[in-house]
């Protein structure tokens, strides 16, 4: 089947794509853009993480024609320009970034969170980003970033 | 994956039609279950029949108080719903405690109905499952059983129901509407499920034709007092080890309403009527809550992996009662 | 006593870049997703494999059918034990050539009919894309005739067999007659514990992409040693070391798991030789259990004798830990119980079982994680039954030198770990009943536990090229596997050559540079610093050799240790020259310079190093837990370790470092187990959703903190940092939850069962 969706901001086709190919498939593997991850294809850990008309959600439990006629940003599509986002910004200097596997994702749900919360407590962020997994950093620099980026989000 | 037909009807009579003519065909909501296991090869459909697209995504108010909750609704949505909150706090939390923020994001309220177990030996098709393969055999009896059922089990099948937000409907009365191209019925959730017997392959009341429309909760006063606690693993994102929807009216240190059911100790939801006959009338007491949480837990078939779970529950059942009781203890 | 410094609190003048927590140089192209891991790379052509597993423990293939696989359009080959291309087989181990221990197991794949473990690949299914290799291989029909399996550990335990002692891992030893001692002693504990097999769980599954040009090769994979990936595929394929290019820029995730050549990268290469297409295999999270080996589960004893002040008597620690009949690691389980308590008599065994189960492999901190439990827990038993404070058993008891042999140590701070972290932690509001502090429903507890890691190098060819514009780049083929390797060398090469850190770019990650030390065994950063100091010193000299040419140069006459290097060049007081001045009147565009010992003097040096001394990092862990009363959920509410890890070169990575290896050691001490059935020998958790690590709800407030002390014999005094986090850190939830609730719980994980 021929799906077409758009993606960070632009709008992209693919071709004979097989219903059986999630949306974390066809962005990857069809579409040019790995950022999101795979790292469990079973919704378990959070690396695959897009928003999907402005919610965030696994994208490899999404069935490429669920995707159809909607709009899709990804990590990819965060930043403006060369500007990172505030988000991008803080995980990179708070050292919540390791080796990089599951950041993408972290960076997506850290995101929304702070879109919808504008000072979350550390009780809400450590629930919201439970269903992010990360085996290298132990956490705590990760809610170093969310909470410096919320608090830059708040400033401007 | 199996290789399937994929079809996204605009309405319920088509999505009902696509399915009444294709014995293979299965309905997809959030995906959250349904793809995973498709991927591990345990589900095959010939044909995935998309209802996300449905217009079946509201809760509505109903006259006398009481909720009618779309089947299309996002667990994340029906979780933050200022009613829902409100008037069954018991559901929010339940909903909250499942899975991850963004499978709830995803997950409807239909598909979870209709999640399946856990159950590691149902999950690989190199295993003996009767749930996946009738008559196949069961590796669980013998095998790692910690997270399985103890109350209402078969020589068959020990395998547990996964949800969280089943076990407080199941404590709030609520009704499930299906249609299929033969018309509505109405099923009680407490009889919606089933338990496994011989037939473990069947787990619900539905039809394999039937699409779950909606979910209604009857008005339920008491029920602003009410509580979800879950005992798992990790302090977020795993499944219930046991589970206990409550809620308690107390009136003069009397108990004047209750509700109770379990989740994590059976394959379905566990709605504990002997307990809520015991508390009805009786004094609000520790002993009194001991002796009701004994009560329903008599009949638990248990194996050395999962005995821990008469004992984790009867004082999961005492605390959570206790909590509402006293106001105490939530932190 | 030294002053304490805190991660971020840096230790150097603010013109060095050392000890500064600098932020990573690939944190931009992490957080943007612009970082290509092994998967993400394209080839014209590109075919895609997936594995087939046998579903026995141990037998021989009676039958293949392939053909509803073969059926599936799409599908270019299956290749089975009857059809594949040969490879040669595992080389045989030898520590003179160290890339023999890469092979993961034993095992010719696809070249022989037997099945040695329940997972093992019996075919690869090679298609045109992923869904359609995966779904053929679901449909290739495997008979097999099963042979008797030995697949229990427990069970096996009682027909354990001496492990052998190696020149670098003794498996026993005596100091006296421990037994009579522990016989004779006034106080004693006897306790047996057991830990179960675990798995790494990096992020990123295995994978690579194999591309074979003619007899030349070339693969992308995320690997944590390119110079051993390298060697074994040249020797398995026939072909070369210099036709094999290994390409590893970017690694989600080792801990061990990537140290070693499993089934699927053989398989990739082999698939893409028979197919004659460049071919990718990535594991799916199932693919990376059945494949890729894990930690070795242990039984422990551990028995310690003590007279009425607390002064051991005897030490005993065995052990029975697991090895595969088709390869593995056999672990130094009791390697600490070697080097922590002076103990006047100590008896120390280790033995193995071999099992019919996929190899076990290294996993962070292999041995000395699984052995500090039962050593830690079994100090803080017998301080409860002493009566006497945890920290002050370990303070009477902590050695001069090495306990078992009286070798020095060459640092050694572990009294200052305790006394600084318990004033931080506030050790002091512990009251020493059990049960005794309470939040609601909560039962509180604290506990304590060493961390010990003994510290190494390995030998990295570095070279540094110096560039008339000021660019410097640095180039050994390091892995960057999370740690920052790129990031740490660039401000060891700013600061040695006196240049800024932005004009420093470190290349790694592909087996055409220099070759670097493994990211294994927290010996990377410290072999690849050794080899740029080496570099940045001979490219210091033969700038100041041109310059000392030059009649009217400032630095006529002088030696380079009379000079500074600073602002790109080199001076003595005021005065000096730049390079870029140096170069410009030599007519040179460039400087370049190799570093770095060869494997000969690395070993000599090596083994004369270890005749002598003892080295290694260790720490204090301070643990608070809280216990529901009700329930007995186990939650860590509050943490601090302080540590001696020699030297920090950059603060916040070092953080990183020590913070994750306390939350898999978190991990591991309530809530991972790898769940073999003892009846089939197959993993029934093989997923993230029912192998639980920790997440992040799971995780307090983490403190790191460091005494800064640098080791006087390592490459700038920096000891290795990657695995001396995670060690002692179950023995310190263990401790915290026996002083909540009175239970002393010996099995990990400690789930809430064994609490009820």
């Amino acid at each position: 089947m021929r799906v077409t969706f758009t993606v960070n901001g632009r709008e992209e086709s693919a071709d004979n794509v097989w219903e059986g190919e999630s949306l974390l498939y066809v962005l990857r593997e069809r579409l040019g853009l790995p950022g999101s991850k795979n790292a469990c294809e079973q919704g378990e850990c959070g690396s695959c993480m897009v928003y999907l008309d402005g919610v965030p959600v696994c994208a490899c439990l999404v069935a490429a024609g669920q995707a159809e006629g909607r709009q899709v940003r990804t990590v990819e599509g965060l930043a403006e320009g060369d500007r990172l986002d505030a988000v991008q910004e803080a995980f990179a200097e708070c050292g919540a970034v390791q080796c990089g596997f599951c950041t993408p994702g972290l960076i997506v749900q850290a995101h929304d969170l702070i879109a919808r919360v504008e000072r979350p407590s550390d009780a809400e962020i450590r629930e919201a980003l439970a269903g992010n997994l990360c085996r290298c950093t132990g956490y705590e620099k990760i809610l170093d970033a969310v909470r410096l980026a919320a608090r830059r989000k708040a400033a401007t | 994956m199996k290789p399937f037909a994929y079809v996204k009807p605009a309405d319920v009579a088509g999505a009902v039609r696509a399915v009444s003519d294709e014995p293979g065909a299965k309905f997809l909501g959030g995906g959250t279950n349904l793809v995973d296991l498709m991927r591990e090869g345990v589900e095959r459909p010939d044909t995935v029949v998309d209802v996300t697209g449905l217009p079946l995504d509201t809760v509505d108010q109903l006259p006398g108080g009481g909720l009618r909750i779309g089947a299309m609704v996002r667990n994340s949505s029906l979780a933050a719903d200022e009613r829902v909150r409100a008037r069954y706090p018991m559901l929010s939390q339940a909903i909250l405690a499942g899975a991850s923020a963004q499978l709830r994001n995803m997950a409807t309220v239909g598909g979870n109905l209709l999640q399946r177990t856990r159950c590691p030996y149902f999950y690989d098709p190199a295993a003996a499952c009767n749930k996946r393969e009738p008559g196949g055999g069961c590796d669980a009896l013998g095998g790692f059983n910690r997270s399985h059922a103890v109350l209402g089990v078969s020589g068959s099948c020990i395998a547990a129901h996964p949800s969280d937000m089943c076990v407080a409907l199941a404590a709030l009365d609520a009704v499930i509407e299906v249609e299929s191209v033969r018309g509505t019925r109405r099923i009680p959730m407490t009889g919606f499920h089933r338990l496994p017997g011989d037939t473990p392959e069947i787990e619900t009341e539905l039809a394999p034709d039937e699409l779950v429309t909606a979910v209604e909760l009857p008005p339920a006063p008491f029920a602003a007092r009410s509580r979800y606690r879950k005992v798992r693993d990790r302090a977020s994102y795993a499944f219930a080890l046991v589970s206990v929807a409550a809620a308690l009216e107390v009136r003069d240190g009397a108990v004047t309403a209750a509700r109770l059911a379990l989740g994590g100790l059976a394959a379905k939801p566990w709605r504990a009527h002997e307990a809520e006959r015991i508390l009805l009338g009786g004094p609000a007491s520790e002993e009194s809550f001991a002796r009701a949480a004994e009560a329903e837990l008599a009949g638990a078939d248990v194996r050395p992996g999962n005995a821990f779970k008469v004992h984790l529950a009867r004082a999961t059942i005492v605390a959570t009662l206790r909590e509402l009781n006293t106001g105490k203890g939530t932190a | 006593m030294t002053t304490k410094y805190a991660e971020t609190e840096p230790r150097q003048d603010a013109v060095k870049h050392v000890g500064r927590p600098v932020d990573r140089v690939d944190g931009r192209a992490k957080t943007t997703g612009e970082a290509r891991y092994a998967a993400e790379h394209r080839y014209p052509g590109m075919a895609h494999a997936a594995l087939v597993h046998a579903t026995v423990a141990r037998g021989r293939i009676e039958a293949v059918d392939t053909e509803a696989a073969r059926a599936v359009p799409g599908v270019i080959e299956v290749l089975t034990h009857e059809n594949a291309p040969a490879m040669k087989p595992a080389p045989k181990t030898s520590l003179m050539n160290l890339s023999s221990l890469a092979s993961g197991t034993t095992v010719s794949y696809l070249a022989t009919d037997e099945v040695h473990w329940n997972g093992q690949p019996v075919a690869v299914v090679v298609a045109e894309t992923p869904e359609t290799a995966r779904h053929a291989a679901s449909l290739v029909r495997v008979a097999y005739r099963e042979l008797p399996a030995v697949v229990d550990f427990a069970a096996e335990e009682p027909n354990a067999s001496p492990q052998k002692s190696s020149v670098l891992q003794p498996a026993g030893g005596d100091k006296g007659d421990a037994v009579a001692a522990l016989a004779a002693a006034p106080v004693s504990v006897d306790l047996r514990f057991t830990t179960p097999p675990e798995h790494h769980n990096a992020m990123e599954p295995h994978a690579t992409i194999a591309v074979w040009d003619g007899d030349r090769l070339t693969v992308h994979e995320g690997t944590q040693n390119i110079a051993w990936l390298r060697a074994h595929l040249a020797q398995r394929f026939g072909i070369p070391e210099r036709a094999v290019r290994v390409l590893s820029p970017y690694v989600g995730g080792g801990f061990g798991g990537k140290g070693f050549v499993w089934a699927g990268t053989l398989l990739a290469v082999l698939a893409a030789r028979a197919t004659a297409r460049p071919v990718r295999l990535a594991l799916t999270r199932e693919g990376v259990y059945r494949t890729v080996g894990g930690r070795t589960p242990t039984v422990q004893r551990v028995a310690l004798g003590a007279d009425g002040d607390g002064d051991l008597t005897a030490l005993i620690h065995t052990s029975v830990a697991m090895t595969a009949r088709i390869g593995g690691m056999p672990e130094g389980v009791v390697s600490s119980s070697r080097h922590l308590y002076d103990a006047a008599t100590i008896h120390l065994r280790q033995r193995l079982v071999r099992l019919d189960l996929l190899a076990n492999t290294a996993m962070r901190a292999p041995g000395d994680s699984v052995g500090s439990f039962a050593l830690e827990s079994a100090m803080d038993e017998l301080a409860c039954e002493l009566g006497i404070d945890p920290i002050e058993l370990r303070r009477r008891n902590e050695p001069e030198r090495n306990p078992m042999d009286g070798k020095r140590f060459t640092h050694r701070m572990l009294r200052e770990a305790y006394e600084v972290g318990a004033e931080r932690f506030g050790w002091r509001e512990r009251d020493p009943r059990p049960g005794s502090m309470r939040d609601g429903r909560w039962l509180v507890g604290m506990g304590v536990a060493t961390a010990y890691h003994p510290s190494l190098t390995m030998p990295a060819d570095v070279t540094v090229r110096l560039a008339a514009d000021g660019a410097v780049v640095v180039r050994c083929a390091l892995q960057e596997i999370g740690v920052g390797a790129a990031t740490v060398q660039a401000q060891i090469t700013a600061d040695e050559l006196g240049v800024p850190l932005e004009a420093v770019r470190v290349e790694i990650g592909d087996s055409e540079l220099p070759a670097g030390p493994g990211a294994g065994g927290s010996a990377q950063t410290a072999g690849a610093a050794a080899g740029v100091l080496d570099a940045c010193r001979k490219l210091k000299e033969s700038a100041l050799a041109l310059a000392r040419r030059a009649p009217d140069s400032p630095l006529r006459g002088r030696r380079l240790d009379d000079l500074e290097a600073r602002d790109g060049g080199l001076y003595h007081g005021g005065r000096g020259e730049t390079y870029a001045a140096i170069l410009a009147r030599a007519g040179r565009d460039h400087l370049e310079a190799g570093g770095g010992t060869g494997m000969l003097k690395f070993l000599a040096k090596t083994l004369n190093e270890r005749r002598r001394w003892v080295k290694a990092a260790s720490g204090a862990h301070f643990c608070e837990v809280r216990v529901d009363r009700d329930t007995g959920e186990v939650r860590v509410s509050r943490w601090l370790g302080m540590f001696d890890v020699g030297r920090v070169i950059n603060a916040k990575t070092a953080a990183g470092q020590l913070r994750g290896g306390i939350v898999m050691g978190i991990g591991m001490a309530l809530t991972e187990a790898t769940q073999v059935d003892p009846r089939t020998g197959r993993i029934m958790n093989p997923s993230l959703s029912e192998y639980h690590v920790p997440v992040h709800a799971d995780i307090p407030r983490i403190d790191v903190h460091w005494l800064d002390e640098p080791d006087p014999t390592m490459p700038l005094g920096l000891l290795g940092i990657g695995e001396v986090g995670i060690t002692g850190v179950a023995a310190a939830v263990a401790n915290a939850v026996r002083h909540a609730t009175g239970k002393r719980v010996l099995d990990l994980p400690i789930t809430l069962d064994k609490l009820l």
